[in-house]
């Protein structure tokens, strides 16, 4: 199994919801995070004075999968919130070494 | 004779001004601070209002407009003993429990203006006391010098609703505090943009309605003066909103809202002194000269004389109220204007003297009141308060519960 860890802006994400949707990804857990990468955040103006916004809103992604849909979740993550400007994200993929299906017990893949 | 219209009016006027106050300065300034010290702004006008209240009861109102000294009043109307129930104000068909009432919704909203300049790190003790001592040696002596009967009043100087009264004494102050205070210790570059932009844009708007009754209420009587201050007050709003938002556009490439209601703001402070004295057009030059003049002022401030007044009261409030108060002799020349008592350069020199002795004045003892509030209570709170925030550190509230 693998745990699948994407950053995107956040007005991606109802497009990355509807790709994963699209190749029947049953779940996934969003988290309305801040950060910067290379974009360096952003300024913003107000009375003329230029205010250094360091932290900008992202979303972040948790998708736990098979490994045999690893690249799947990746490719429809990428199609979903790519927008070819700096700051569309990043995507992680770590090992997972164990799941559980709280309600029925069920473990490993049988509980994604 | 009291006139029930009028009466009428000046009661619907006093609780607009009140308004102004409560909540609306109060929550445009409150979305322009960042979200750990909302409830602080929120406080500290809440309790500059109630501080001035008691204060105007007891002496303020009485050292401002009972007596015909040059300087101050007298203690005649201290604790309002002398106001009775028939008589009208003096010049009036208003009663004097009216006028008191109306007077004191200025005095509330004077100091309350200054609070822009000392947010989000002063002590809640300093603006207490700073407060109490500026109204009684700022606001009051020159509210009797221009409104009731001393020098400035005898010299024929002309300030409808405040634009020297109430903008000028409250920016230059505010300038005064703020370098007193010193920056916030993210002052320049550091500092968090506006929590809130759209609460800043209600606080506005509150406002803009606010100073119908501010403005057309100075009339005192409810007839053409009133009318014709309405309606200039609202053109220069108006003009100076879209004019900010023009030069905002040109200059940066997108329109912002807080810039957009800062004209809106800027153009109410400077039609203030104006307003009754002045006709349509005068109205929509001034809304325009308020957001070119009032737009530099802000940067002036920020960028070269590196003091944090934070929101910009002297920028907006005390540059507007001053180009207003300056410009009114020649904008009565056209349509819809009142007949000056002297000619237009002997007009302008009674108000360039009330603008430069009443910022003069304003700044020499702001600064002895700030260096008592120094000595006595503190100004400043802690570093670690700063950084924690007023709310929790200093009120032990928080603004926002929101996913925590």
């Amino acid at each position: 199994m693998k745990l699948i860890i994407a950053i995107i802006q956040p007005h991606r994400l109802d497009a990355v919801r509807e790709h994963l949707t699209g190749i029947d990804i049953a779940g996934l857990t969003v988290t309305e995070v801040r950060g910067y990468g290379r974009q360096k955040g952003h300024t913003e103006i107000y009375r003329g004075a230029e205010y250094q916004i360091a932290f900008l809103p992202k979303i972040k992604l948790e998708i736990a999968v098979p490994d045999g849909r690893v690249d799947d979740v990746v490719q429809a993550i990428t199609a979903g919130s790519r927008t070819g400007k700096i700051g569309d994200g990043k995507i992680f993929v770590l090992e997972l070494e164990q799941a559980l299906r709280v309600r029925t017990g069920e473990t490993g893949d049988n509980a994604l | 004779m009291i006139n029930s219209g009028d009466t009428a009016w000046i009661i619907s006027a006093t609780a607009l001004v009140l308004l102004m106050t409560l909540p609306a300065l109060a929550l445009f300034y409150g979305g322009l601070v960042q979200a750990k010290n909302i409830l602080s702004v929120l406080v500290q006008c809440f309790a500059v209002a109630c501080v001035a209240s008691v204060l105007w009861f007891a002496c303020g109102y009485s050292l401002a407009f009972s007596g015909s000294g040059p300087w101050i009043g007298d203690l005649n109307a201290a604790l309002l003993a002398n106001v009775t129930r028939s008589a009208p104000h003096p010049g009036t068909a208003i009663p004097e429990s009216v006028y008191v009432m109306f007077e004191m919704a200025f005095a509330i909203i004077t100091p309350a203006l200054i609070i822009g300049a000392y947010v989000e790190r002063i002590k809640f003790e300093a603006v207490l006391l700073i407060s109490a001592l500026w109204l009684l040696i700022v606001y009051v002596p020159v509210a009797h010098w221009v409104w009731g009967g001393g020098w400035l009043a005898a010299r024929g100087v002309m300030d409808f609703a405040g634009g020297i009264v109430v903008h000028v004494t409250a920016g230059v102050s505010a300038l005064v505090i703020a370098a007193m205070l010193g920056a916030r210790h993210e002052f320049p570059h550091g500092i968090r943009p506006p929590h809130a932009p759209w609460m800043v844009m209600v606080g506005a708007s509150l406002l803009w309605v606010g100073w119908f009754g501010f403005n057309a209420g100075s009339a005192l009587s409810a007839g053409g003066d009133a009318g014709m201050a309405l309606l200039a007050t609202h053109l220069a709003a108006a003009t100076a909103t879209l004019v900010w938002m023009a030069i905002e556009w040109i200059k940066f490439g997108k329109p912002s809202l807080v810039g957009a209601v800062t004209g809106t703001i800027a153009g109410l402070a400077c039609i203030t002194p104006a307003s009754g004295y002045v006709g349509p057009l005068a109205a929509v030059l001034l809304g325009v000269t308020a957001s070119a003049v009032c737009f530099t002022a802000v940067l002036l401030v920020k960028r070269v004389v590196q003091v944090d007044d934070a929101l910009d009261v002297l920028g907006v409030h005390g540059v507007g109220g001053a180009i207003g108060s300056l410009l009114l002799p020649f904008l009565t020349l056209l349509g819809g204007g009142v007949t000056l008592a002297r000619p237009v350069m002997a007009q302008f020199a009674v108000q360039a003297i009330a603008v430069m002795v009443v910022g003069a004045w304003s700044a020499v003892a702001t600064f002895a009141i700030t260096k008592l509030a120094a000595w006595t209570v503190g100004l400043r709170v802690d570093l670690e308060t700063e950084t924690q925030g007023l709310d929790f550190a200093a009120h032990g509230e928080t603004g926002y519960h929101v996913n925590r």
